[in-house]
């Protein structure tokens, strides 16, 4: 448990670090690169959560997928390899004052509601087949298949309305 | 501890949302919603743990789905709008201000 905290906080450390640096940073290229390390930080939280299938997922999802498609965006919309001045608005205060004071506030219900309460010593979830991979796959396909299906759409109707939306033949 | 995780994902949360209301480039606020989406799946691998219950698992990967799906489309929307403004600064899109 202690080795778990270890990483823990140094993992927070570096996340906390990286995504004040993707919100701060005038340049949007190393904006989408700090959000990776962001991303990666993520993915090794989940891993010591014992969630490893979520973690590969996120790896590849955010870290191989979402990334390049945002790069590509960066790309396409020819923003400035440089710096780039006006990246933030004039009234960037008051997002800040929201921000602190919504952590305020969450910290606070946090802290007063769960204190100090232990998570499990073994954090696995129950397993029916071997492995946490199979346990999820096995609920994934009995228990919420129908709302896999419904993602499943999903994701459909959303590249067909991305094709529609970004085509330039209209 | 739970409430080490809990914490961690309201300051994620908390940078997300100071990203969405400062930044003027579209793309910025996009990552900035992916830095909250990221900070709602810790909470919830977090509680699943905390259950030993493999919904908080598939919920997570159900956000990753739907997350894919957001961006897929958001940035299809920020392309059409730099198309026709030369331009991803929120503050030119104005057509629907009152």
């Amino acid at each position: 448990m202690v080795a778990q905290n270890i990483f823990f906080y140094l993992l927070a450390a570096v996340m906390v670090g990286a995504a004040v640096a993707v919100v701060t940073t005038r340049n949007v290229v190393r904006a989408a690169l700090y959000l990776i390390v962001v991303f990666a930080g993520v993915s090794a939280q989940y891993v010591l959560l014992a969630a490893e299938f979520v973690a590969v997922t996120q790896v590849l999802i955010y870290v191989g997928a979402i990334m390049v498609l945002m790069l590509f965006g960066i790309m396409l919309t020819r923003a400035k390899i440089g710096r780039d001045v006006d990246l933030t608005h004039d009234y960037w205060y008051v997002g800040l004052a929201t921000a602190v004071i919504l952590a305020a506030v969450m910290g606070y219900a946090l802290i007063d509601a769960y204190g100090d309460d232990p998570l499990p010593e073994d954090t696995r979830v129950a397993q029916v087949a071997g492995s946490n991979t199979a346990t999820v796959g096995d609920a994934l396909f009995s228990q919420y298949l129908i709302p896999f299906e419904v993602v499943s759409v999903l994701l459909l109707a959303a590249l067909v309305g991305a094709i529609v939306i970004a085509r330039k033949d209209r | 501890m739970l409430n080490q995780f809990l914490l961690l994902g309201a300051v994620l949360f908390c940078i997300g949302v100071y990203g969405v209301l400062a930044k003027r480039s579209a793309v910025m606020v996009l990552m900035s919603v992916e830095l909250i989406l990221n900070a709602v799946n810790i909470n919830l691998l977090a509680f699943g743990a905390l259950r030993g219950d493999v919904a908080g698992a598939v919920f997570a990967l159900f956000v990753i789905a739907v997350a894919a799906a957001e961006v897929g489309v958001g940035l299809a929307i920020v392309l059409v709008i730099y198309r026709n403004r030369q331009s991803v600064d929120l503050n030119d899109v104005d057509l629907m201000k009152g």
